[in-house]
């Protein structure tokens, strides 16, 4: 399978993906969606503004050595957009004249496969910052320069956090390729060796769960429950947190549901399943997301759909954390994914 | 009024109920939902119980529901399918246990 870019697929164009969040496909009642800002409206809460500037989330590339279904990046072996180290230097710059970021969240793609990010977490931990490492777990098997890696994360104290849609080999493979379960289960064994997951070790390794298709996650202590008695009893798996994700209706995602007939459906269930408190707690107030080419955003998925802080100064080497404090975030239809239920945040639940 | 009796909109309406009659919606709806959360059986059980007797009473609804739900839930089709083959063996089982009667009978009238 091939990144949508690749493909020269219409939704590689991200003004593309905005219209038909906006105006629907034309089919049955797309037209009748409430707007999300009007239900942060009738919560007196839009605008939305920022709480603070705690979380500094780098998306440090879009290449990965998976292709899976609901990808939000278009990640994928096909593409080449990486963060340089004079970005990198700009980060590391904002990072430490800024001590309201406690921690920096590197994402991608699959973010070990920056030629320099090894250099750039040694660098990041010398500012005394929390990392946050995801990590789709088989890149660790996938060539021989990435085994030692569960011994780096643990060298640097950094928190994995790690997709494994399921617990079982059958909706894993669907949704992020033939084998990846298996590879997936190695790697967390190679996790556990070091002490990752293991109790008392401090070495904080957190799952991901994924719907593998269209649906909202069920309840995220339930899963959790399920997924530590399965893992145990058939890998001898343990783990930390399981933290459910809703995803979000843009970019892969949104092509499968397209694909599938099933768009309204989707964002009918989100939208009913609204919830005012998830709304509150959503991730964008505390969390500030880097791209590859170091513009900001308000979250990955705004970053996706290349929807820049509003702010005049959008990259990074421009950074006012005055100005971002007092933005405006950037909201659409697809934000009905980060509160419906349970709600969505690249932490799991959070009401 | 639409002229097909099933309508899978009508499922999202079903909470309008309480429209003509609302105290008794309102009781079945709260007995609804505690019927369906975690208790001595897990709400998963629960969900694959109802997916069951959904297709033993052929409510489309029900089917609709709770295909959803079960599988949101984490069961795997196979496990679906032999929940509907409970529920349909039973409701096979359910006629043909009847042939027990028809025998009784049979034999009760036959020289």
């Amino acid at each position: 399978m091939k990144s949508l870019k690749a493909q020269g697929s219409i939704l590689s164009n991200t003004q593309q993906q905005i219209d038909i969040l906006e105006q629907g496909t034309n089919q049955n009642n797309s037209s009748k969606q409430l707007l999300f800002t009007e239900k942060l409206e009738a919560l007196e809460h839009y605008p939305l503004k920022p709480t603070q500037l705690e979380i500094f989330q780098i998306n440090v590339g879009k290449m990965c050595n998976q292709v899976c279904q609901h990808c939000h990046v278009d990640a994928g072996p096909d593409r080449k957009e990486i963060m340089t180290v004079e970005t990198m230097q700009q980060c590391l710059d904002v990072l430490k004249a800024n001590a309201s970021f406690k921690t920096v969240d590197l994402t991608g793609g699959a973010p070990e496969m920056n030629p320099h990010f090894r250099w750039f977490i040694e660098e990041i931990k010398k500012l005394n910052k929390h990392i946050i490492v995801r990590c789709n777990l088989t890149i660790i098997l996938a060539n021989k320069k990435y085994h030692d890696l569960p011994d780096f994360f643990k060298q640097h104290r950094v928190e994995v956090v790690s997709s494994l849609p399921f617990y079982s080999k059958d909706r894993t493979d669907r949704q992020r390729g033939t084998g990846v379960f298996g590879d997936s289960i190695k790697a967390l064994q190679l996790l556990n060796r070091v002490g990752y997951g293991v109790e008392g070790s401090n070495l904080l390794l957190n799952l991901v769960y994924n719907p593998a298709g269209a649906f909202l996650p069920a309840s995220q202590t339930t899963l959790e429950k399920e997924y530590k008695e399965a893992l145990q009893k058939e890998f001898n798996i343990v783990f930390n947190n399981l933290y459910t994700i809703t995803n979000m209706p843009i970019s892969r995602y949104l092509d499968y549901l397209l694909r599938t007939g099933n768009y309204e459906k989707y964002m009918d269930k989100l939208i009913t399943a609204f919830n005012p408190s998830a709304a509150l707690n959503v991730m964008c107030r505390n969390t500030l997301s880097i791209g590859w080419d170091g513009f900001m955003y308000d979250c990955d998925f705004n970053q996706m759909l290349d929807l820049k802080v509003a702010v005049s100064q959008e990259h990074i080497s421009q950074f006012n954390a005055a100005d971002l404090l007092n933005r405006s975030i950037i909201l659409n239809q697809h934000c009905y994914g980060c509160t419906a239920g349970s709600g969505s945040s690249c932490g799991g639940a959070v009401a | 009024m639409e002229n097909h009796y099933y309508n899978a909109e009508d499922l999202g309406k079903f909470g309008n109920i309480g429209e003509f009659q609302k105290p008794l919606a309102d009781k079945f709806f709260a007995w609804y939902g505690e019927v369906f959360g975690e208790s001595s059986l897990t709400a998963k059980e629960k969900s694959l119980i109802a997916l069951a007797v959904a297709h033993a009473v052929q409510c489309p609804y029900c089917i609709d529901a709770y295909s959803s739900d079960a599988f949101e839930k984490g069961y795997s089709e196979a496990q679906m399918m032999e929940a509907v083959h409970v529920a349909a063996a039973i409701k096979g089982g359910a006629a043909l246990v009847h042939g027990v009667q028809m025998m009784n009978k049979v034999k009760e009238i036959a020289m």
